[in-house]
């Protein structure tokens, strides 16, 4: 009975996580370490890279920044509207990227009162990195928020209260006490915002225009490739994108795993 | 004076958590704040740390009204109930981090760490993290860190609440000793009657926002000045009796009351060691029933049914206990020997005289 249930739980990895893999490791490499690095030193493809590194950059700021903000407010202040408030948060995950995308064009598209301003302002929103960014931060946005507010539910505020007691000003406080218990659920909301940036595909494809080496990402770029019938193309792209995912899960694991040697193990350090 | 709290008041809302409270407490003193769950104490002491802020009422901490000032700038050291250690950081970076926001220097921060240290009976256990000390320890670790930068006052919130009852009792003498080593001034809140007894100098007890009686333990425990804290501290019989013509009358029992005119209704109490016994039914005037013998270590509470139908509670220590010939069930003669005529707060009384028990029945 208990082996029947490793082995069924190996076929589900299998199936789901190992076969997948293997195979596109294996179409990627399959002609070889030349054709692959062909295929990935590709001017549209380097541009791919740097354009999803550019945009990951951007909204993994934004989000560890304004994600932080906005649990110390829903998980510390009591105000109107709170409850409205969290329940939004999750939003983003109920909404299709695709559908995310259209909103925005319906916001600042052509003929739109706002997309009329900012072209008489002559800022470009659609078709260009800004709109790209904009969908990408609302599909990451509940990371950050989701990881840190029950932490900071957890921890509560007596140690803040307790430092603020020995003098500490707020800064003081949120760097040496508050941002220390945090930190992994920083580190863990980041890691899947991450993951999720150099994913996405469905959003920024409606805002983007998919124009070549200008707002092509690489996941737009392995689509391409793809309908393109550059099969290689694809999938050797596709490979470095997993990759980096696979190289962002064990360095957080890594990280993880030192700091609880070091200092605690109490229930609010340990990450989900 | 150390502290002064002048007519301080805080509203939650429109809940009156603490109505209109007043009290000094003296330089080097250590001073408890005692009351139920839910009094208002923990409130008083969050005010004058400046964790809270009053609604009306001043705070004066050194002379100096701190209503307006912050946490930061009253020099207070606050221990909290759950020790709130910060857990990334070591003992000795938790007791330094209040000097380090101060500024110290890195050597002087050292000697002051390793001093503390020592003080607390905590040498040597300065690399460890908050996780890797039993809760009496880190409790220490907490008091350090309140000490280690001079505060002018020292505010404990419920310091051993969190302890198990052995450790408990360890911490309080523990505090008291490091209190006659340190003489800074202290306030701490507690819902432990015993322990606020054994740990203050003075105590306050509190109810419902509203400061009820100050004074010495002894004070406190023999001469309670409101209904509530005869109830609140120690076990009392308490009766509602009717006066006539300067004596109050109750189920067979007479109390004088000369200064009370006829049909007042007033309280009476009297401490359980103030019912004396006797197992020969003729030795004392009063009849009664012995229901039920309790032993509680170092005496025993006989519990007696009057022949009026009142159920009285007395103490007797051990050893006269058992030089003594008592049966449940048999017939005791008793007499009361003290008791006080309450103050009038105007509580109902429940229907059957109901006899609060607590721990400390001495």
């Amino acid at each position: 009975m208990r082996t029947l249930l490793i082995v069924t739980v190996w076929l589900y990895f299998a199936v789901l996580l190992i076969g997948p893999i293997a195979y596109l490791c294996a179409q990627a490499f399959g002609e070889g370490l030349a054709i692959f690095l062909n295929e990935v030193m590709r001017p549209e493809a380097v541009h791919g890279f740097w354009l999803t590194a550019e945009i990951t950059l951007i909204v993994l700021l934004v989000n560890l920044l304004f994600g932080t903000m906005t649990a110390m407010v829903l998980a510390r202040q009591r105000f109107w509207g709170q409850t409205f408030l969290s329940g939004l948060v999750d939003l983003p995950f109920s909404v299709s990227p695709v559908i995310t995308g259209f909103m925005l064009i319906l916001l600042v598209g052509p003929g739109t009162i706002l997309g009329t301003w900012f072209g008489t302002m002559d800022i470009k929103i659609l078709y260009a990195l800004p709109a790209m960014i904009l969908v990408t931060l609302f599909v990451t946005f509940p990371f950050v928020v989701r990881e840190l507010t029950p932490i900071l539910m957890a921890i509560g505020t007596d140690s803040e209260e307790a430092a603020r007691t020995l003098g500490a000003n707020e800064w003081q406080i949120f760097l040496r006490v508050t941002l220390p218990a945090i930190r992994w659920g920083m580190a863990y909301g980041a890691t899947l915002t991450i993951a999720r940036a150099i994913g996405e595909f469905g959003a920024v494809l409606v805002v983007s225009g998919n124009i070549l080496q200008l707002t092509q990402t690489a996941t737009l770029h392995i689509y391409q490739s793809y309908v393109d019938f550059n099969y290689v193309g694809a999938y050797a792209v596709a490979a470095v994108l997993l990759a980096v995912s696979f190289l962002i899960l064990i360095v957080l694991e890594l990280v993880k795993a030192r700091s609880s040697v070091m200092t605690d193990r109490s229930p609010q350090m340990v990450i989900p | 004076m150390k502290i002064e709290v002048r007519e301080l008041s805080k509203y939650f809302g429109s809940v009156e958590a603490v109505s209109s409270v007043s009290f000094t407490v003296k330089e080097g003193e250590l001073l408890g704040l005692l009351g139920p769950s839910g009094s208002g104490k923990t409130t008083v002491l969050r005010m004058i740390a400046g964790l809270e802020f009053p609604s009306s009422g001043d705070i004066f901490i050194d002379q100096v009204r701190v209503n307006d000032l912050s946490v930061q700038q009253r020099n207070i050291g606050f221990v909290f109930q759950h020790y709130a250690l910060f857990k990334h950081m070591t003992v000795s970076e938790n007791v330094a981090f209040g000097l380090s926001i101060k500024k110290w220097a890195k050597r002087e921060i050292h000697q002051r760490v390793a001093d503390l240290l020592q003080l607390m009976g905590l040498p040597g256990l300065g690399g460890r993290y908050p996780h890797q000390l039993s809760g009496g320890q880190r409790q220490r670790v907490a008091i350090a860190r309140a000490l280690a930068p001079r505060p002018s006052v020292l505010l404990l919130d419920e310091p051993f609440g969190a302890v198990d009852a052995q450790v408990r009792q360890e911490l309080r003498e523990w505090l008291i000793r490091l209190h006659d080593e340190l003489a800074v001034t202290s306030l701490f809140v507690t819902h432990d009657q015993e322990e606020a007894m054994e740990v203050s100098n003075r105590l306050i007890v509190f109810s419902k926002g509203r400061l009820e009686q100050i004074g010495s333990p002894s004070e406190v425990y023999e001469d309670p000045a409101t209904e509530f804290v005869a109830r609140f501290i120690g076990s009392m019989n308490i009766v509602e009796a009717e006066v006539k013509q300067g004596v109050a009358h109750v189920a067979g029992l007479e109390f004088p009351a000369p200064d009370f005119s006829d049909g007042h209704r007033i309280r009476i109490g009297f401490r359980p060691y103030y019912i004396k016994l006797s197992e020969d039914s003729h030795h004392f005037r009063l009849q009664a029933r012995l229901r039920h013998v309790y032993f509680l270590g170092v005496a025993y509470r006989l519990e007696i049914e009057t022949e009026h139908g009142l159920i009285l509670r007395s103490r007797m220590n051990k050893e006269e206990f058992r030089q003594r010939r008592f049966e449940v069930g048999a017939a005791v003669s008793y007499a009361i020997t003290h008791f006080r005529i309450l103050p009038q707060d105007h509580r109902p009384l429940p229907s059957t005289p109901r006899i609060t028990d607590s721990p400390l029945t001495p």
